[in-house]
């Protein structure tokens, strides 16, 4: 099936003529209206939209124009509902965005669609990304392909069980702290966070905006490097964007990985850890010393305290993104007697439980006579997490620990309590605060229920080549990229 | 002393209306998520300098040129009310 491929196999299929843009789709379509009524990934999707472009992409076939001039030529990547395209409908989960739809594209928007891509959907998140399950969107839970009565992870959770699904060949997400890599681990595919900086935000409507980053979920690491390639670099629209021009990833795969040095972090070996997850990454690491890899303990002293530094950092920069949801310039408007009524139901109204409780938690750290205690320390906090990661990268290349302490859980098992879901995210989350990339791949599955594990590589600020290079080396020597959900069974 | 959220109060800084179950149930959440919050007091942090972003970048211009911006048309297209070019909102001047 066409849209079970990877973007380099269908990138073979176009060049050759044995396939076209308009079919591969069409498959993707097919898959979706298959699947989709009990898997939730899309929001929605503009059919028409799509089909046009994959036409101009068979006449730009046609016409002789290759993959190595528009590297996603004809391939279907769908997009993460917190990023804008133009003439889209653009939601971020949320109610309080109601019939909006995109007077302008994201840059990556942009940039997929110059290079040939078929950009399509919206996919379903945890709204304003907000959420380690996808379970808190306007718009219904996404289920793991995996396994339906389980969450896809999150937030970007729609992202990560349409490529698992085969709904689509790629997609975008956002990370801000592991909402790529952990819904990509859960759902056993890859999920790729670029370096703060590396991809620009133009258009990515703001979480946590110190924290923030575009990236890719693929089949593969060669469909992560080809999707980062076209991605990545400065953007003058985005003042955060980082000025050094991106290098050839698809070209630093091939690299030998032998000689490498591989950190594994003593204190991330520490409580929590489900034992198949545990069992899953000491054969990794096997796995890496087979393929050359030297593996090196190092300390990451400040582990311990990255869950609270980072939710009192994300929930205060939300607090200030999320103002600007206030009914007056666009969405959902509840009237009131004056500007304060409307705002508060307006507010109220049009944000779920999650959100309130982040804005209000964030207008909280920042208050008067609660900044010092709570904001200004967890920025301190920041500093010495930063610093662990720096002094880690002086004497490895990158870092290895599992993407999420156990695998996919039970919808509704941790809805109720906030705090045991933020600390799920312990593995990711300090990736964000240091401003580093990571990086999560298959590597297992769980025996019953067969469940997908992935393990996560850490790598120095703009290291992106050396972890695509360790993680294609790890990948081309096991055969969990190449496992997929059985789907199957399910008829609407 | 931190970790006693009154939530009435500060969701109506930040400008959200709650029912009294919300109120009820994201106190009990809250004092819970900061309780947990305190383990960051257990590091002196006084010599140290905080991080607002990871990357080193300072004052980052563009060339101050005029440039075409979105019409007023289309930045009104998602406005829940608006009338002659401008946004409608509640009468703020007494």
């Amino acid at each position: 099936m066409l849209n079970e491929l990877t973007i380099s196999q269908l990138a073979g299929r176009l060049a050759r003529r044995e396939a076209t843009a308009s079919e591969v789709l069409a498959a993707c379509l097919e898959q979706i209206r298959r699947v989709d009524g009990e898997i939730h990934a899309f929001i929605s999707y503009d059919a028409a939209d799509a089909q046009a472009q994959a036409g101009a992409a068979d006449k730009a076939l046609a016409a002789g124009t290759t993959h190595r001039q528009k590297p996603l030529l004809g391939i279907p990547i769908a997009i993460k509902d917190v990023i804008a395209v133009r003439g889209q409908p653009l939601n971020c989960g949320s109610k309080i965005l109601g019939q909006f739809v995109s007077p302008y594209s994201a840059t990556v928007i942009e940039k997929l669609k110059e290079a040939g891509a078929v950009v399509f959907g919206r996919l379903n998140m945890d709204e304003f990304a907000m959420g380690s399950s996808t379970e808190n969107s306007a718009f219904g839970v996404t289920r793991n392909p995996w396994d339906l009565s389980r969450i896809p992870g999150g937030s970007s959770g729609g992202s990560a069980a349409a490529v698992a699904a085969s709904e689509c060949v790629a997609a975008l997400g956002s990370d801000t702290g592991g909402s790529i890599r952990q819904p990509a681990a859960l759902c056993g595919c890859v999920g790729l966070k670029p370096t703060y900086g590396r991809v620009s935000r133009y258009g990515l409507v703001a979480y946590a905006s110190s924290l923030d980053q575009i990236g890719t979920l693929t089949r593969d690491v060669r469909d992560a490097a080809t999707v980062l390639g076209v991605i990545s670099g400065h953007d003058r629209r985005d003042s955060t964007s980082l000025p050094q021009p991106a290098p050839d990833y698809a070209a630093a795969l091939e690299g030998p990985v032998k000689g490498l040095k591989l950190g594994l972090a003593k204190e991330y070996g520490l409580g929590g850890l489900d034992p198949e997850v545990g069992a899953a990454m000491q054969a990794a690491v096997k796995q890496f010393e087979s393929l050359g890899a030297e593996i090196v303990e190092v300390s990451l002293p400040h582990t311990e305290y990255a869950v609270a530094a980072y939710y009192i950092v994300a929930t205060a920069e939300a607090s200030a993104n999320l103002a600007r949801f206030d009914g007056v310039r666009y969405g959902r408007r509840v009237e009131g007697a004056d500007p304060t009524e409307l705002y508060r139901k307006t507010r109220g109204a049009g944000f779920g439980a999650e959100v309130k409780r982040r804005v209000i938690l964030g207008a909280y750290v920042l208050s008067s006579g609660y900044y010092d205690a709570y904001y200004l320390r967890a920025q301190k906090v920041r500093t010495l997490i930063r610093r662990d990661f720096l002094n880690a990268f002086e004497t490895v290349d990158a870092i290895l620990t599992p993407t999420s302490p156990t695998a996919a859980f039970k919808l509704g098992e941790k809805t109720g309590d906030p705090l045991q879901m933020y600390l799920s995210d312990i593995f990711t989350i300090s990736c964000n605060l240091a401003g580093i990339c990571g990086l999560s791949l298959p590597c297992g599955f769980t025996a019953h229920p067969k469940l997908p594990m992935g393990l996560q590589l850490l790598g120095k600020p703009l290291g992106e080549e050396t972890i695509l290079k360790l993680a294609r080396a790890y990948e081309q020597s096991t055969p969990w990229h190449k496992e997929r959900p059985r789907l199957s069974g399910l008829v609407i | 002393m931190p970790g006693n959220i009154d939530v009435q109060y500060v969701a109506r800084l930040a400008r959200i209306a709650l029912t009294p179950a919300e109120e009820e149930e994201f106190g009990a959440q809250l004092a819970h998520v900061l309780g947990y919050f305190e383990k960051l007091n257990e590091l002196d942090v006084s010599a140290i300098e905080p991080t607002a972003h990871a990357v080193p970048l300072v004052n980052v211009f563009r060339p101050d040129e005029v440039r075409p911006s979105m019409p007023n048309e289309e930045a009104l297209r998602n406005a829940p009310a608006s009338a002659n070019g401008l946004f409608l909102a509640p009468k703020i001047v007494e």
